[in-house]
């Protein structure tokens, strides 16, 4: 069962203090409205998982790592591999995240970084597939936040696509029905590399990549995809408030732009495989 | 359920006979449930939702309670029957996250600070899905509040967009939701152009999100005036009180 978060009791004050700072054009962390905080990202730290990164921006810190298995396809994608992300929003990463079965939290975050990798069409996920109808690469994708502090959805999806990047996958090949494991690895190939951004509305002013201050005290929050050419991924409203619909198109251009930020930070950390263009 | 050879003929004309921008033939009627405080019952074609609440009351378990306000308490269900491979029994994932969703549109409009200590639990079942199912339970969702006479700044109505064989198209079924390239649900407050729910599943370009919002706030401003005809119509048929 749902339940509404409870209100802070500093928040109004807070609010007014980032709402005044925006509309000088300044944040209380020092950056200005449109800037993502510093970014880290590294790769392949863990040896058991096929495939890891650990992501901070600022000091929100996500790990996510790959194991990959092989088992049966979906009836109706038979020739198609299958990936399932999982998010975990762990008590040691902030005291508003308590120990147990993911909520609704870290359901909407494991939900919204897998749309964006689906719907934005990262994999080929019929170049996962052994034996059509039987044996398909199973792809786990977990996603665990470390330390939040605002935001942990935009460095979520680039932990989750560093991770799948730079995956080495154990070949199988399947000998009298059963899979086995070649000895071999093989990458991932990317089709396309899309990207969130989160916007903060305050009044009639929005900030992205809000921090946990921020984003407390927002009077609306949004997640934002868009891929390489400019086309938007993934949408999510993900908290009470309304969105004036005359931001829409400056939120829309600020979130091509900022992926595109992203992107670039990411290419030269993450080597990236590119599937040919059909 | 096969894909069809095209989701938009020559004419023009959609896989159920409808234009880009016609939405499906709608029902709404309120009060439609006994022992609840408010219910309704809304119709999107082969889409069929009911939604009840109950509230404000005392909220359980108390340690729940804020000082300032009721909480607002959703479940978006779907019943095991309503989809062509049936639904394992009890929340699942997608369940969950469109419960907070809809929960935090409602929110946007509920005076909550009018009930502190109280819950106000919204339910709502969908006893049929053929596409768009979390904005007809929305918007079901708005008319059992109003119906439970809880005092709200504005109806939520709601309604997805999406993109099929290329073209932008109001009020996706469920075939078109499957097979077409995006899927946009879009949930109103028409009095503040507002935005309370959105979400995209799928790609489109800016261009074609701009104009898909655009045609939302269309199907939005039609089912509204559904909304307040329905509400009307139940409560102009009250019998006076007597003296």
């Amino acid at each position: 069962m749902a339940l509404a978060p409870k209100r802070s009791l500093t928040a109004k004050i807070m609010r007014d203090k980032i709402y005044n700072l925006l509309l000088q054009g300044k944040r209380i962390d020092g950056r200005g409205p449109r800037d993502l905080r510093p970014m880290s990202i590294q790769t392949g730290l863990l040896a058991k998982a096929d495939g890891s990164a650990m992501v901070s921006m600022g000091s929100t810190k996500i790990l996510t790592g790959i194991k990959v298995e092989v088992g049966s396809p979906f009836s109706d994608r038979p020739d198609e591999g299958i990936f399932t992300v999982n998010a975990e929003l762990l008590p040691l990463a902030s005291t508003s995240f308590e120990p147990g079965p993911p909520d609704e939290r870290g359901i909407e975050l494991a939900r919204v970084v897998d749309r964006s990798i689906r719907e934005g069409g990262v994999l080929d996920l019929k170049k996962l597939c052994l034996v059509e109808g039987e044996k398909v690469y199973v792809i786990f994708i977990d996603v665990y936040v470390l330390d939040y502090d605002g935001n942990y959805f935009d460095p979520a999806l680039i932990s989750a696509l560093a991770a799948l990047a730079t995956a080495r996958i154990p070949r199988y090949e399947v000998v009298d029905g059963k899979p086995q494991k070649t000895g071999e690895y093989f990458a991932l190939e990317f089709s396309s590399l899309p990207f969130t951004v989160m916007i903060g509305v305050i009044g009639e002013k929005f900030l992205i990549d809000p921090q946990i201050e921020e984003e407390k005290v927002l009077d609306v929050s949004l997640i934002m995809g868009a891929d390489e050419k400019g086309n938007i991924t993934c949408v999510q409203k993900n908290s009470p408030g309304q969105v004036p619909l005359d931001l829409m198109d400056e939120i829309v251009e600020t979130v091509v732009e900022k992926t595109g930020e992203i992107r670039r930070r990411f290419l030269q950390e993450v080597p990236v495989k590119l599937a040919e263009q059909k | 359920m096969e894909k069809p050879e095209r989701l938009i003929d020559e004419n023009g004309r959609r896989v159920d006979g409808r234009r880009f921008d016609e939405l499906r033939p709608i029902k709404m009627e309120i009060g439609i449930l006994d022992k609840s405080d408010g219910s309704a019952y809304v119709e999107f074609g082969g889409t069929k939702v009911i939604a009840a609440v109950f509230g404000p009351r005392e909220a359980h378990p108390r340690h729940l309670a804020l000082p300032d306000r009721a909480i607002l308490n959703c479940r978006y269900h779907m019943t095991s029957f309503s989809v062509e491979e049936r639904k394992p029994l009890g929340m699942t994932r997608r369940e969950v996250e469109l419960s907070k969703v809809i929960r935090e549109a409602l929110e946007t409009v509920t005076f909550l600070e009018e009930f502190p200590r109280a819950s106000i639990d919204v339910y709502i079942e969908v006893i049929q899905a053929d596409g768009g199912t979390r904005t007809t339970g929305l918007t079901a969702a708005s008319l059992a509040l109003a119906d439970a006479g809880i005092p709200m700044a504005d109806l939520v109505a709601a309604v997805a967009v999406g993109k099929v064989d290329g073209q932008l198209v109001l009020d996706l079924c469920d075939v078109e939701d499957k097979y077409g390239e995006a899927d946009m649900p879009v949930a109103m407050a028409p009095r503040f152009n507002s935005i309370v729910l959105l979400q995209l599943n799928g790609r489109m370009t800016p261009e074609e999100f701009r104009k898909g919002l655009a045609l939302a706030q269309k199907g939005v401003s039609e089912i509204y005036r559904l909304q307040r005809e329905a509400l009307k119509k139940k409560f102009s048929s009250v019998p006076p009180m007597e003296s």
